[in-house]
């Protein structure tokens, strides 16, 4: 007779599916660079061939440095790093502070939603992308299919940032939100395949150790409003 | 030797007719004038009742709205020209017999195409890839290929000894001999090759002349049949006239694809690929426009082009309709064939990545697709520029080491002031700072600021900073995202 299994051997058993936790759903995917997001996700990372949907409530809450391992990654690793429409202009010196090899960056401008969407699946149908960040505000409904379509196709992770007024129903397979309460970003998951909603995870994206020391100085050097007054 | 013949029935008609999908009845007359007679039809005018031989009026009264084009000799030379560039690809030895057949000597290039069969396919796709209807035949002989394709038979013989057997029920028509020696000889009940083989040699010679008998001789192989070669030319350069003046941009794709069809077919076979080509449509009262395609990567892929080809047009609009498109291949650089991998490596990704920024850069335009890079500057809106994506990088310095904003406006916003403090969507509060940034004395952008970081009561983390020369206030200059 076979010698008796640890309970935790016979329940890793792939046939059995523990209903709290994510399924093993085998698609391929990008480690995210955070842990505790990364158990979250099915697959462990950001699905590669799916489109994955981020509300971002506003600007500033740590809604790129989410991505920024990732990006990293896929760079070094050769792959192509595609930024679609940003609203903003992605800065250079702080992309590659944060490891990002700019060489394999690209910067797509366009003039309207249906040019992004046409580089976007553009991008996806190449076979060199990695990742395709894209950030558009209206999109119909027939627009996201196929991008999620195209998406299929690949295996490219394929990133598709919106604002967080009015999250209409869509059928990305992952759709984040992210929003930042107590100094840390909350991400929650309003979807994801192959289990129910789990908790939010809250990420210290926002504590470099230089941050911490000159607030520190500050505190020292005294009330906040004397620096307004500095010539 | 193994020959492959490629026989165009209707030359004359097809180098009009290939520029557009679905054309209307169409006919090509002998001469410019009135009493000219109809030489070629397409299928639109045969449906109608137009029929080759007919007078110029008859075809007229048939069929109101048939186009007419006086046959071009010139054109069907040149025709055959490209027909064989572009076959050049399969085999080096390749004869154009005017004024309807190209042959190809393919018994050294079966191994490489995989067969026959596969060649076979491959040149019939090609062909009507190109715009033509051709028959082809195969045969150890050129003169005897010539004459299965001429006759209209897809005859595929491989041995000499089999070659007679073939050639016997043949009509004579396909030799191309005088009709009044026909004539003679269907008099006498000669019908076919067959029987004409069997006639004494003598008599035949001595009736018809030496010619008829070599003519046999060569086709049975008896007689070498030293052909000509022909050389592809050194430059392309490919003309299609329209058969009617055309300004969209789809019908114009359609008929550039012939051209860029070609050029693949040229290139493939002179071992290149293309950097840079230019597109010329003429105008019947304008000057021709000219549309010059850049390529990242030299390229012979004919689905690539086409689509590169396709966005440009779309955004090309023309002041008057095009009555001719001709294709140039200004810049040609040698390409030497790709090896295959099993696993795709960092050279055929660098090629793919190649191809979606032209298919990018071909409909949203050449700035739209950028990469960047960082330059060693204080000034933080002059620490960044656009490039080439992956161009070679100099090895930008690293800048300070202090945090950077991931996002950066494009100019400053200035910010509202409450109680001597910024706002921004609230009251901000100061989380770290000041860095002094004072630099740019020497070329007039010479900025003073004191740069911190700070977050307002949704907890977004914005980079602002003070002015510092006459005027102050509060700008904000980028997110932390």
């Amino acid at each position: 007779m076979a010698a008796p299994q640890s309970l935790d051997t016979v329940l890793n058993h792939p046939a059995i599916w523990r209903g709290g936790s994510c399924a093993r759903v085998s698609t391929p995917s990008v480690p995210t660079g955070f842990a505790e997001f990364d158990a979250v996700l099915p697959g462990g990372g950001w699905p590669a061939a799916a489109l994955t949907e981020i509300y971002v409530e506003r600007p500033g809450i740590g809604e790129l440095k989410l991505i920024m391992p990732a990006a990293a990654r896929l760079t070094y690793a050769g792959r192509w790093v595609a930024l679609v429409a940003p609203p903003y202009i992605p800065y250079a010196p702080a992309l590659a502070a944060h490891g990002v090899r700019l060489a394999r960056l690209m910067l797509v401008r366009t003039t309207g939603s249906a040019d992004s969407l046409w580089a976007c699946e553009q991008a996806l149908r190449s076979a060199g992308c990695g990742a395709v960040l894209a950030w558009l505000d209206h999109a119909p409904e027939r627009a996201l299919r196929r991008l999620q379509l195209a998406a299929e196709g690949s295996d490219v992770v394929m990133l598709l940032f919106r604002s967080a007024r009015g999250i209409p129903p869509s059928s990305a397979a992952l759709r984040l939100h992210l929003g930042k309460t107590g100094g840390r970003t909350i991400v929650r998951v309003l979807k994801r395949r192959g289990a129910g909603i789990p908790t939010p995870v809250a990420l210290d994206l926002h504590d470099p150790p230089a941050m911490r020391a000159t607030a520190a100085n500050l505190s020292v050097s005294g009330r906040l409003h004397r620096l307004a007054a500095l010539p | 030797m193994l020959w492959l013949a490629l026989h165009f029935p209707w030359l004359p008609l097809d180098v009009f007719a290939r520029g557009t999908p679905a054309p209307e009845p169409l006919a090509v007359t002998s001469s410019a004038g009135t009493d000219a007679e109809v030489v070629a039809c397409n299928r639109a005018a045969r449906r109608r009742g137009v029929r080759a031989g007919m007078p110029l009026a008859a075809a007229w009264a048939l069929a109101a709205n048939l186009r007419i084009a006086t046959r071009d000799v010139a054109a069907e030379r040149a025709a055959l020209e490209r027909i064989a560039a572009w076959a050049a690809q399969f085999t080096s030895t390749i004869n154009i017999t005017a004024p309807a057949e190209v042959l190809l000597e393919i018994a050294g290039s079966l191994q490489l195409f995989g067969g026959l069969n596969s060649l076979w396919t491959r040149i019939e796709q090609g062909i009507s890839a190109l715009g033509y209807e051709g028959a082809i035949a195969c045969a150890p002989t050129p003169l005897a290929a010539q004459l299965f394709a001429r006759a209209g038979l897809a005859a595929r013989i491989h041995h000499l000894d089999a070659l007679r057997l073939g050639l016997d029920p043949l009509p004579l028509e396909v030799l191309g001999w005088p009709s009044r020696s026909v004539a003679t000889l269907h008099d006498a009940g000669i019908h076919t090759f067959g029987a004409c083989l069997a006639l004494p040699r003598n008599g035949l010679a001595r009736r018809l002349g030496q010619h008829v008998l070599d003519d046999l001789d060569r086709a049975l192989g008896r007689l070498t049949d030293a052909r000509p070669a022909f050389i592809p030319a050194a430059i392309f350069t490919s003309s299609l006239a329209l058969p009617a003046p055309v300004q969209e941009a789809e019908p114009l794709t359609f008929a550039a694809r012939r051209l860029l069809i070609e050029l693949c077919g040229w290139l493939a076979a002179t071992g290149q690929g293309a950097q840079r080509l230019r597109l010329a449509l003429e105008h019947e009262d304008h000057t021709d426009t000219h549309i010059t395609l850049e390529l990242a990567a030299a390229s012979r892929d004919p689905e690539h082009l086409v689509t590169v080809l396709r966005e440009r047009l779309a955004r090309v609009s023309l002041a008057s309709p095009a009555v001719a498109i001709t294709l140039a291949a200004e810049l040609v650089t040698a390409l030497a064939a790709r090896n295959l991998t099993f696993l795709p490596d960092e050279q055929s990704r660098a090629e793919t990545v190649a191809r979606l920024i032209e298919r990018l850069r071909a409909r949203l335009g050449d700035e739209s697709v950028r990469g960047l890079n960082t330059v060693a500057d204080y000034r933080p809106e002059l620490a960044w520029r656009v490039c080439e994506p992956d161009a070679q990088r100099d090895a930008g310095a690293p800048g300070p080491a202090s945090n950077r904003p991931l996002w950066l406006l494009v100019s400053p916003e200035p910010l509202a002031e409450a109680a001597a403090a910024p706002c921004y969507d609230g009251l901000l509060t100061l989380v770290a700072g000041p860095e002094r940034i004072e630099s740019g004395w020497w070329d007039g952008n010479d900025v003073a600021r004191d740069y911190f970081i700070a977050r307002n009561p949704a907890e977004a983390l914005f980079w602002i900073y003070r002015e510092r020369r006459a005027g102050g206030g509060w700008f904000l200059h980028g997110f932390f995202a």
